[in-house]
Order: structure tokens, then sequence, then C-alpha cells
């Protein structure tokens, strides 16, 4: 009796969808976890199986990764140009006409699509929207006499630097072993500089110099400027992003620039596992530079979602718009892990930090996806490089825009 | 006539033998080398078929880049450092320990330990060691000196740890050919009443000759394929300041998705490694 019982569940073909993600957050992994046990509930017969992977190793590990018949089947992606690699090489599965049913595509603005789209379609959906920014402790700052609000020209940027070190603390602190976290100055200072003209023509390249123009030697003067006065903690080239995130959240420095989701690998860093409390935790947009041509509004970052591999079952697509909707995001959302891109989950966002940083996002005419990104795999290598060799004073502005000019040129 | 056919036939056998060997390395080590020199000459980032012939386009691109040469330049260093500090401070322990007595063979075997580790955990233990926020630096005061964010020291602390590894493997070996040695001829030079400095000039030295061959053998063929220790320890970093040509072809080729250009660092490396091998081995067999 007991074995008929249970026939009808073993002889149902079990369907599992391999979910690889790279969040290192235990209560958003949890997060994930709880969606996919959610999902198997609702759809008997599939199981999903959620796979962590640490940001970097991800990135290491992926095309070998993409070849293998074990591929995970939804797969977490920044868009831009290395999905365009994988779409070429035909391991991602096309999402149109998915998104095109049960007006799924309708949650989406066109410009959050914009990164997975190649060719005029669609190979991924959003999820988060990333967006670079200062983060401060007040504490440290008010002991230093500096206040964000003053801070709005590079010039502010630098002048808060100087009164933070003759105050005796160290004013900034980055995980340059990671070496993206150091191009974040770099690209910021070449959007504020030359504006989203600038930087899209240099992109295709349309104009003579491309990188190597004006617009991106300034920048790399001005990222020399702020690195000469060393404004970073001792040993921020040999720090990984979660150690500096650590690191900033045990008041080892004052400010960061970092993505929105700080705080949660503040959390997971920081010796009491807390970091610096909300309540403390103050962000400022990226100063201007004056005589750019870039917007104030004008930001940076991400516009993070997931893709779905040729051969996938599909479930995954299934699972992907389970998880993808509204329900599910907004409860992201309310808990502020990250700010989400649809606007009905971003509309549960309610720590004041976060929503400021919504309404940034919401503000600004042009959202500059991450430079390394869109870049590829080896011209976006190449810009992390000189980003760090000018941290560290190895590179002349000159010589760093050329090298990132000559590493596009070889993919184009 | 008839005598000569015997050999061949024999070495037709021979022949049959060497098939699985043959093959295994054929598969294994011929193929693929074969394979990433042909990647070499295509610009390749990982996916699909080999379309985008450049000649030797990613050889230029290699020689002409800073980061290579300063990982070639640190894999000098690497063999540098292997024959001027390691090989003789080994030997100068294995002077010590050659005689078998209690005390010296557990200090042997504590000298051995380090190269029984697995390369990538001992990297971990020396990261973790090194660093300035947790580790030995931290015992010397407040601001710790942060050795690993310095080209400079971080490539002395790399440095230190590969002599650290394997200074006891060239040990071991030269305490065996001490063993070795026939002690009559040191009971000779001391009826002769031959000072140590002589015995060890005259008996000892030329006596270690084909030991010591083969410890720079080792040294220099491991120097060059150095990447286990980088990895864990620096990643290459600050600023890729202490790369080795397996953890630049690695980085430069694998993670960044050109295959074609990490093949050509790996078929430099290789010719390296070849050239290195043939040349000595001639050169040993000439003195022999």
């Amino acid at each position: 009796m007991a074995a008929a019982g249970c026939l009808p569940w073993a002889v149902r073909a079990s369907t599992t969808v391999r979910w690889l993600h790279i969040e290192q957050n235990s209560v958003v992994a949890a997060f994930y976890e709880a969606a996919a046990r959610a999902f198997e509930a609702a759809t008997p017969g599939v199981k999903v199986h959620p796979q962590f992977l640490e940001n970097e190793s991800f990135k290491r590990k992926l095309t070998t990764l993409l070849q293998s018949r074990d591929r995970p089947h939804v797969l977490y992606s920044w868009g831009g140009g290395a999905l365009r690699e994988q779409v070429r090489a035909g391991v991602i599965e096309d999402l149109t006409a998915s998104l095109d049913q049960g007006g799924w595509r309708q949650q989406y603005s066109p410009i959050s699509l914009l990164p997975y789209t190649v060719n005029g379609r669609i190979y991924g959906v959003p999820m988060l929207t990333s967006l670079v920014g200062f983060f401060y402790s007040k504490p440290l700052f008010a002991k230093a006499g500096v206040t964000a609000e003053a801070i709005r020209t590079w010039d502010d940027l630098l002048a808060a630097v100087r009164k933070l070190q003759s105050a005796g603390i160290t004013p900034m602190v980055a995980g340059g072993a990671d070496k993206w976290t150091l191009m974040f100055y770099w690209a910021f200072l070449a959007l504020r500089l030359g504006g989203r003209a600038a930087l899209e023509l240099a992109m295709q390249g349309k104009t003579v110099d491309g990188f190597a123009g004006p617009s991106f030697v300034r920048a790399g003067e001005l990222f020399r400027q702020l690195t000469d006065m060393r404004p970073f903690q001792p040993g921020f080239l040999a720090a990984s992003y979660p150690q500096s995130a650590g690191q900033f959240g045990d008041g080892r420095g004052a400010m960061i620039l970092m993505l929105d989701q700080l705080r949660t690998a503040m959390q997971s860093n920081a010796a009491n596992k807390v970091g610096v409390p909300d309540a403390d935790l103050g962000w400022f947009p990226f100063p201007t530079v004056p005589g750019g041509k870039g917007h104030a509004d004008d930001t940076m970052g991400g516009m993070n979602g997931w893709l779905v591999t040729k051969g996938a079952p599909r479930e995954a697509v299934a699972f992907l718009r389970f998880f993808l909707s509204p329900a599910w995001q907004r409860q992201a959302g309310e808990s502020g892990w990250f700010i989400p891109v649809t606007p009905e989950a971003r509309a549960a966002l309610n720590k004041p930090l976060l929503q400021r940083m919504a309404e940034a996002v919401g503000r600004s005419p042009y959202h500059q996806l991450f430079l390394d990104q869109l870049l590829g795999p080896s011209a976006g290598a190449v810009l992390n490089d000189v980003a760090a060799d000018l941290a560290s004073q190895r590179l002349t502005p000159k010589a760093a825009a050329d090298r990132v000019q000559d590493a596009l040129r070889q993919t184009l | 006539m008839r005598a000569a056919y015997a050999p061949l036939w024999r070495n037709q056998a021979g022949w049959l033998l060497l098939v699985p060997a043959m093959l295994f390395f054929t598969l294994f080590v011929v193929l693929p080398m074969g394979e990433a020199a042909w990647y070499s000459l295509h610009r390749w980032n990982g996916f699909g078929d080999l379309t985008d012939f450049v000649g030797l386009r990613n050889f230029e691109r290699l020689l002409a880049g800073a980061d290579f040469r300063t990982a070639m330049l640190n894999n000098g260093l690497v063999i540098a450092v292997s024959l001027a500090v390691q090989l003789p401070l080994a030997l100068l322990l294995a002077l010590l320990l050659a005689d078998a007595t209690r005390a010296n063979q557990a200090y042997r075997l504590l000298f051995f330990l380090p190269f029984v580790l697995a390369d990538v955990a001992a990297g971990l233990i020396w990261r973790f060691l090194l660093d300035g926020d947790q580790g030995l630096p931290t015992l010397m005061g407040q601001p710790a000196p942060q050795w690993l964010a310095d080209p400079v020291s971080a490539r002395v602390c790399l440095l230190g740890v590969v002599v650290w590894k394997y200074f006891g493997f060239h040990m071991v070996l030269l305490i065996a050919a001490l063993q070795s040695i026939d002690g009559s001829l040191y009971e000779a030079a001391r009826m002769d009443a031959a000072s140590r400095w002589r015995v060890f000039r005259r008996i000892t030295l030329p006596q270690l000759a084909p030991t010591l061959r083969l410890c720079v053998f080792f040294s220099v063929l491991g120097a060059l394929q150095l990447f286990d220790l980088v990895m864990p320890i620096t990643q290459g970093g600050p600023s890729n300041s202490t790369h080795t040509l397996v953890s630049f072809l690695y980085q430069h080729g694998a993670t960044r998705m050109d295959v074609g250009f990490g093949s050509a660092a790996g078929v430099l490396l290789f010719l390296l490694c070849l050239g290195f091998a043939l040349g000595w081995q001639r050169w040993d067999r000439r003195r022999a």
C-alpha cells in the first residue's frame, strides 16, 4: 500500500533546473533558496538547484562552464560585452518570444532591457539596477568636519580627502586586488568629462582616438590627482572587494566608492557582522567636474539579471518568470537587498538610503553600464588593469588611455 | 645479413611495447601542445570554431606588453634565487644533517615538511601569514607593513615562500647523494691529514656534482612552471607585478577569454623549457 502511494511521485519524470548565482550574503541567498522551494511546491516534478560561485571565480570559470554539458540553466549576468560573445558562441537562449508572452516584457522599461539585447533579440531578463556612488561613515565625516552635501565637484572631493587626512582619518577604502573597484573612479570621471557621447562613440570605435581621446586622458589625470594624495587604506592594492567592504564596515576609512549592494557585502565581511549601522551610513553621488560635458545626474552601474542557457529545460524560463514576478521582487525591495528593476517592486523600497539611490536612478538621463563589462572580457580586463596601475602610480594617464584603446582595437 | 635483421625484429617487439605509452603521450601531451600552437595563431575567445587567423600577431602583442616582460623577469628572479639561495641552503643543511643521528632525522623531517604540503594550501597559509591586517606584520607594530600590496616586497615574499617550499626537496636529494659517497675516500683523506675545506672541495663536491646538476635542472624547470604558489598568495598582483609566465597565461589568456593570446604565452613557455632541457642535456652529456 505504501509503495502504491509513493508511485505517482516515483514515476513522474523529474526535471532539475540548475541556477548559478554569485550572492554571498547568506540572507539574500536564503531568499533565493526560498524562491526555489516555492517554485518547486507550485510545479510538482521540478527541482530547482541553486549553486553559488564567488564573483571572481564565477567570471573566471564561465567560458569553460558554458561549453560543458553540465552547464547551469539559469545564470547571473551583467549583460553587455561578455553576453555578446556568449550569444555569438550560441550558448545562450533567445528569450524574446518568452518575454512577449503574457505581458512579461511590459514590466520592463526598454532601457533596462538594452544590456540584454543583441542584434534586436533579448537574451536575458534584468533583476536589479546597481548604482555606483560614495558611501560614507557619518561619524568619521563629522569628526573631520566634512559635510557630504558640500561635496559637489571633484575639487570638493579632494578637499574632503585633505581634511580627513589632517584629522588623522583614512579618507577612502578600496579593494584594489579586484581592480574593477578602482576602475569606477576612472570610468566615472570619463563619464563626467566626456558625457554619454564620448563613451558611446569610443565604444563603437567611431572616433579617431577613441579611449585615447582627451576626456579619457583627462580622467586619468584627475584620478592621479586623487591617488597622488594616497587617500586609500594601507595595503589597498592587496585587498579584495569583500575584504574592503569589511574594512569600511570596521571603520578603517571614511568612504568607499561602491555599488549600492555594499551594505550586504559589508555586513557579511565586517568583524562584528554589522559594519557601519544604517543610521551612521551616508551616501552621495559621484562629484561633477566643472566644464565636463556629462550631465550632473548621469549615473553609472549595472543592470544585472539572468540568462537561460541553450538546451535548458522549459522550466528554467518558467522559474525565471516566477522569481522575477512582482510578488518576489517586492520582498527584495522591502528588505533593501538591492534596487529592483521593475517600478512596482522598486516602490517597495523603504530604507531612506536606497530610496535616495533609486531616486538618483530615476532622475538619471543616462545610466552608464559598467565599462569593463561593456568592453567585454578582454578589453574590460585591460581597463581594470590600467585603473589599478594609475592608482599605484605605475602608469601615466596618457599611457593608460592608450592601452585601453589598443585593447579595444584588438577586439573590434 | 641475418645478423642485421635480428635486432630489427627485436626492435619491432620493442616498438609494440611502446605503443600504449606513446598513445597516452600523444593524446595528452603532443596533441594539446600542437593544439595550443595552432590556437596561438588565431584570435579566439574560447567559444566555437577558429576562424580568425592572425599569424604571429599574438606573439607581437605578447612581447610588446610590459606585464609579460615583468612576468619573464619574475621567472628569471625565481631561477636566480633558486640557484643562489635555495641550493646553497639545501647543500649546507644536507652537509649538517647527513649523519643519521636521531636529532638529524627529526630535523630532516621538519625541513622536508613544506615540500610535502600541497602548494595551494601552503600558499593560502602564507597569504594569511603575510597579510598586513591579520598576519605576521601586525607583530611589528601599527601601522603594520603591507608586504603584499607593494610590488617589490610582494616579490620578495613570493621568492621567500618558494625557497621555503622547495629547499627541503633539494636537501633530501643531496643527503641521499652524500650518503652514497664511498667512505674510503674520506678515510684516505683523513690519513693524508687533509683539511675539512680540502675534503669538501676535492671529495664531497665532485662526488655530489651529478646530483647538484639534477637539482639545478629541477630548480630551473620548476621556476619556469611556477604557478600554484602565485595564485593564492598574490594572484599576480599588485598591479600585475608578481605574475610568472604560467599565472600570466592563465589570467590573461584563460580568464580574459583571449585563448589565442594565452596560447602564444604557452608556446613561448614551452619553447623556453624545451630549449633549456635540450641545452642542459647536451651540456651534461658533453661533460660526461
